[in-house]
């Protein structure tokens, strides 16, 4: 497969100058834009996809996930393998760049060699790039949406830095899932200011059932009509607050979307893309039960995969997160059908890929207003900070911690979201490292007593979100973060019956059916969660503590994976 | 004097009566007594899969009120038509949901209404034909205390 070579000559092209232990100059050497950006033109159509790139303006430290659980038929199948297994199953020499930008071997280590990724001066780069190169007419950009959400900036501008600099890399279209976060209201406001659509299929007023975005957009590209159907994150209300989207009905509509690919085969789509936001299990599902899709760009579960995954005629892409990688698709579509492609999932090494002057400005412009902010230094970290991953993350044990601290609680609850950049070992810790873990619309750090039967079935519920054997009835984010809590699961259980052994850590006692506990926690889907935001209560903990040392988490016991 | 019982005694009541499923079960797909009802409504009769299409999302979005669709392929003729579907769901205090009654005169065996679900369950459509056959569907639907997604 291309990619694979592809991956291997870039990763053959870094190992010869840097053995292990190299200099970051030196591996930079192996690491050229142009070696990044080689692409052998495939066909008559390309198509480039972002995804999650959760308010990452700037180049990033992203640690993937060293446990990445799947269940049912999709245990042990990508995107479920990580670290040696990865690099095995794609061919991927160890300490390379694509094992850095890809898995979470030696991520300390070769952070310091390869650096930061991403980036979206980066990004408008490659785009730019592949536009010349393929020519406008021939190219669509999809951005697949968690676009607006995961940092200060993005937070406080309700989304605008992040509209503002996207539009400058003309998308075609995009879809959602964050985005809804910041209101029916805001949401509306922040399209009308796009310049290109908003699509979303699944998504129908409360009231009169109807669509609310536009289901999919033809376009004209490499002389072929594309239809690109938008796919918004199917459990909105339910993984997210609904008091902020109370008129929408969201859904994964196996049938609206059976529908919607008809519609458009008989106006004429001899190409037909779905930009998703369901995650790869559902859409690996979704893809062989509908037929009719040529394409799905996945996003939502941040798997970032070197080759596309077949399912039936259907393509999957996983783009990756944070704003690290930007996909290309070369698709030679003739026929109504896809006769051939040629895939590669480009990283976007900060020091050997060129910053976009234009989008470098724009970048810094939306910077300015909190600067100094962003850069102000709250404590130091000794251990590797990073969130991704099925149970637990460094990150959120610091979370966790604060939270007992500062709301004076016995056990804390901090959410499992995919979104997160990591801080390296060290590092300073800064107000931007704080809020690339914490920024939400709904961040109150609420205390209140929870029983211990109420705290299994909290347990239970998020473990069935994502063990359920089908894909269809998981959410796609990762398990609830403890804090002062041990238990054991068992992910191949009916649901209900996963968690067990349940521990106060402080005691070392079980925790009690009936007996009462102190917990916090953040990010309640409840409206009118009292409580500091979350930012606040990290942020004293960090000056509090000064130094960040986080022990090895073995609080969480797992079988059946 | 109190009425408190120790785990052991609690655990001797639960065996003496089976129904004690343990409290914190949490969204167990439990059972009513649904089953019953089916039977009463076809006599007995073991209904076929088929014909009936039930629209129900996969997570509910509010559990107290859910968006349900039932349809049933028929040609809803004189000679050939559905004449009453059964909803229930396994999992509520109460089993039964709704029977629709359906003629020739209705067009299509289509009914569209909000349920209320307890918990995580599955609603089960049963659909009586004028030829005194019986269809059915069900559908798994997870009703979850909600947020840490994404």
């Amino acid at each position: 497969m291309f990619s694979r070579r592809d991956f291997l000559q870039l990763a053959a092209a870094a190992a010869a100058v840097m053995p292990a232990g190299g200099t970051r100059a030196l591996a930079q050497q192996g690491l050229s834009e142009a070696e990044l950006l080689r692409f052998a033109p495939l066909g008559n159509i390309t198509l480039l996809h972002v995804a999650d790139i959760h308010g990452q303006l700037v180049p990033v430290h992203f640690r993937e996930p060293s446990l990445n659980i799947g269940v049912g038929e999709a245990r042990g199948l990508p995107p479920h393998i990580t670290g040696k297994d990865f690099l095995q199953r794609y061919g991927i020499p160890e300490k390379s760049a694509a094992a850095y930008a890809l898995t979470f071997e030696d991520f300390e280590a070769l952070a310091k060699s390869y650096g930061r990724i991403g980036g979206l001066d980066r990004a408008a780069t490659v785009i730019k790039l592949v536009r010349a190169e393929r020519g406008e007419g021939n190219v669509l950009f999809l951005d697949g949406g968690d676009t607006w959400q995961g940092s200060l900036g993005a937070n406080r501008s309700k989304g605008q830095d992040m509209v503002d600099c996207m539009r400058l890399l003309k998308p075609d279209a995009m879809t959602g899932h964050w985005e809804f976060t910041y209101g029916e209201a805001r949401v509306k406001e922040l399209i009308k200011g796009l310049g290109f659509p908003f699509l979303a299929l699944n998504v129908r007023d409360t009231e009169w059932n109807e669509p609310v975005f536009e289901p999919y957009k033809m376009f004209d590209k490499g002389g072929v009509k594309i239809a690109v159907l938008g796919q918004a994150f199917p459990y909105q209300p339910v993984a997210n607050p609904r008091w902020l989207i109370p008129n929408w009905s969201f859904g994964i509509r196996e049938d609206d979307v059976r529908a919607t690919v008809e519609k458009a085969r008989k106006a004429g789509a001899q190409l037909v893309v779905m930009l998703s936001h369901n995650g790869f299990d559902v859409d690996r599902k979704l893809a062989s039960r509908v037929s009719g899709i040529d394409v799905i760009l996945t996003s939502h579960t941040h798997d970032a995969l070197p080759e596309a995954v077949r399912v039936g005629k259907t393509l999957l892409i996983a783009s990756g997160s944070h704003g690290k990688f930007v996909s290309r698709l070369d698709l030679d579509a003739r026929d109504g059908e896809v006769k051939d492609f040629r895939y590669k999932l480009i990283p976007l090494f900060a020091d050997a890929i060129r910053p976009d002057a234009e989008m470098a400005a724009a970048i810094a412009k939306a910077r300015a207003p909190y600067a100094g902010e962003l850069r102000r230094e709250v404590g130091r970290t000794e251990s590797l900070l990073y969130r991704r991953g099925s149970f637990n993350g460094t990150f959120d044990d610091l979370i966790c911690a604060a939270l007992i601290k500062e709301r004076d609680a016995e056990i804390a609850l901090s959410p499992g979201f995919r979104w997160g950049a990591s801080v390296l070992p060290g590092a300073a810790i800064t107000i931007e490292d704080i809020h690339n873990a914490t920024a939400i619309t709904y961040p109150n750090a609420y205390r209140l007593t929870m029983s211990g039967e109420r705290l299994k079935e909290v347990l239970e519920d998020v473990a069935d979100n994502l063990f359920n054997p089908d894909p269809y009835y998981q959410q796609g984010g990762d398990m609830v973060r403890c804090g002062g809590l041990g238990y054991s699961v068992d992910v191949r259980k009916p649901a209900g019956q996963r968690i067990s052994g349940m521990t106060h850590l402080k005691t070392g006692k079980p925790i009690e059916p009936k007996k009462d506990y102190a917990v916090a926690g953040w990010a309640s889907v409840n409206e009118g969660t009292q409580g500091p935001p979350i930012w606040d209560v990290v942020e004293r903990y960090i000056a509090g503590e000064k130094v960040v040392r986080i022990a090895p988490n073995t609080s969480v016991k797992i079988a059946g994976v | 004097m109190t009425l408190i019982l120790n785990r052991r005694q609690a655990l001797a009541v639960g065996a003496g009566a089976i129904v004690v499923l343990g409290g914190t079960a949490g969204p167990a797909f439990a059972k009513n007594d649904s089953d019953d009802i089916i039977k009463k409504f076809t006599g007995n009769a073991t209904p076929q899969q088929g014909r009936v299409k039930l629209d129900l999302p996969e997570i509910a979005e509010n559990g107290n009120t859910v968006p349900m669709t039932i349809s049933v392929e028929s040609p809803m003729t004189a000679q050939s038509h559905v004449t009453d579907v059964l909803v229930v769901a396994d999992g509520n205090p109460r089993a039964g949901v709704a029977t629709f009654h359906f003629s020739p005169a209705s067009g299509a065996a289509e009914a569209n209404t909000r349920i209320r679900l307890a918990t995580s369950q599955n609603i089960i459509a049963v659909a009586k034909m004028n030829d005194g056959s019986f269809f059915t569907a069900s559908k798994a639907v997870k009703v979850t205390i909600g947020g840490c997604g994404g």
